[in-house]
């Protein structure tokens, strides 16, 4: 495996986040902490061949979030998100 | 700000058990399971699911899939190309059959899918078996009755490793081969590149809906490509397939 | 859950050898990484133990070691007997204060603590060469910390600076349900392991 195979998308988290935030968090849209760049979680860079995963911001590469699955949970940290903005269903 | 197409859904999404009702060889490297889900309550274009195996010791081991199937077949398939070295890959392209179990979560993504409302025209580009959740796209504006005009360019090594090759065969799909190509192909036989990209595609002016899926490098390169001729980043999504271990 | 039928995992047989609880041999050498792969030009490179530096071109005139050791990680798979070349971390500790914990710090950014204890005593060291190459950058080089007994995310690819401490400070997986300490042998993956 190269680094290019190394690194994917936010669509690649899409089935953990989607247990993790009980709607589909792809679209939502995500802004960095570090460098403010905002983007659809879903073309934010993933890297998931790891104890965990990573997704980071497609501006600076700072991580905007984590997620381990560590037994039966989830353990989640978004301090790296400034704000994350869903649609509402109405 | 709006960030999607259609509503958010929310919906509890959790592992589901799941038959493997059918098995299509596709290529001599890529099978087409098509699964019964009970309970399967329909997908978009363009959206994968995860699939996990359970082994009789309990190891477990999932991989993600695009659905290859439309909405308008009411069932989820997944086409899976095998990695030589992979450990999932080889046993559902070789091994798996009808009757065989597993789970499914799914289906997830909302970003990276398009329905007929979002209309077009529509810019499909597809690096190897990313080509899957482009068939399901395409197989659903022809079910659907659409009109959007429609392009599909496919990156392929080979005659023999193009998946859906009769399916998507057309005035509107271009193949180039990358290592090998038919006798007497007269076609495109070298990587995508900027100028391809404008001749077979869209103008920017048209403001074309740019869909790319494959590998990460063909992805980004891809993307960088469109941009560069003038595509709105707006108007392109992106799905990288990594080697997650097959 | 549903059994798939005739699905097993990859793993070659472990024969005669042991392997820590929950372990599996991998025939390949899977890349995990948190992030991408730092590319740092080996005459920026740096490492800084405690109050010390060197250069790349410095740090390759310290002794070096080869040595073969096993290594475990913890998303399950091993691999027995690998060989690396590198630096005793005994040796970057030549002449500093002790201290009681460790925290090792990459290019890109990624942390990870340990017991200073557990880099001492020919148990660690910082490897530059992977059978017999130069350590390739998915691996963690051009120069990565190697701490066998412990599970491998110890082993802090691209390292760049062992900080010496008086507190324990969880690194990056620490702080997300990983184990604090990470004994293979005692299966701690995760807190309360």
């Amino acid at each position: 495996m190269d680094e290019n195979d190394a690194r994917l998308d936010g669509n690649a988290a899409a089935g953990l986040l989607a247990e993790v935030f009980a709607f589909d968090a792809t679209t939502a849209m995500v802004r960095c902490s570090s460098c403010g760049h905002a983007d659809p979680l879903g073309a934010a860079t993933v890297y998931s061949h790891a104890p965990g995963v990573v997704v980071r911001c497609r501006g600076c590469s700072g991580v905007l979030m984590r997620f381990a699955e560590i037994r039966d949970r989830v353990m989640v940290d978004m301090r790296g998100a400034a704000w994350v903005e869903l649609q509402a269903t109405g | 700000m709006s960030s999607a197409t259609g509503a958010t859904e929310r919906r509890i999404v959790g592992w589901q058990p799941a038959t493997v009702r059918e098995v299509i060889r596709e290529t001599p490297s890529a099978t087409t399971l098509i699964l019964d889900v009970p309970g399967w309550r329909g997908h978009r274009a363009g959206q994968h699911a995860d699939i996990r195996l359970t082994a009789e010791d309990g190891y477990q081991a999932q991989r993600s899939y695009s659905i290859a199937s439309a909405p308008e077949d009411g069932y989820p398939s997944i086409t899976v190309e095998r990695l030589d070295d992979g450990e999932v890959s080889p046993y559902l392209v070789d091994d798996a059959q009808p009757g065989d179990a597993l789970e499914i979560r799914g289906p997830v993504g909302g970003w990276f899918v398009w329905e007929t409302s979002d209309g077009g025209p529509l810019m499909l580009v597809a690096g190897g078996s990313g080509v899957v959740p482009l068939r399901s796209i395409l197989r659903h504006r022809a079910l659907a009755g659409s009109d959007a005009p429609a392009r599909l360019l496919l990156s392929a090594r080979a005659p023999e490793s193009v998946i859906y090759r009769d399916e998507l065969a057309g005035a509107d799909t271009t193949i180039t081969y990358t290592r090998s190509a038919p006798d007497g192909w007269t076609g495109y036989a070298r990587r995508v590149d900027r100028d391809m990209l404008a001749a077979v595609g869209f103008a920017p002016a048209e403001r074309p809906r740019i869909y790319i899926c494959g590998p990460t490098a063909f992805v980004e390169g891809v993307a960088a490509d469109a941009v560069a001729l003038g595509h709105h980043t707006d108007r392109i999504r992106t799905e990288r397939f990594g080697a997650t271990g097959g | 859950m549903p059994i798939t039928r005739g699905f097993r995992r990859r793993a070659e047989s472990p024969g005669d050898a042991a392997l820590p609880p929950g372990q599996y041999l991998t025939p390949g050498f899977p890349v995990l990484s948190a992030g991408p792969t730092p590319h740092v030009p080996l005459d920026a490179w740096r490492l800084t133990v405690g109050p010390q530096s060197w250069t790349w071109d410095e740090f390759l005139e310290l002794p070096s070691e080869s040595i073969t050791v096993d290594i475990h990680c913890v998303t399950s798979w091993s691999k027995l007997a690998t060989n690396w070349e590198g630096v005793s971390v005994d040796t970057l500790l030549e002449g500093l204060e002790p201290g009681a914990y460790v925290m090792a710090g990459s290019y890109g950014g990624y942390t990870t603590n340990l017991p200073l204890e557990d880099l001492t005593d020919g148990k660690a060291w910082v490897a530059y060469n992977y059978e017999g190459e130069p350590l390739e950058p998915e691996h963690g080089g051009p120069a990565r910390l190697l701490v066998p007994h412990l599970y491998f995310w110890k082993s802090a690819k691209w390292v760049t600076e062992l900080e010496i401490t008086e507190t324990d400070e969880p690194g990056f997986w620490e702080t997300l349900g990983y184990h604090n300490y990470g004994d293979p042998w005692r299966e701690q993956r995760y807190w309360g392991d």
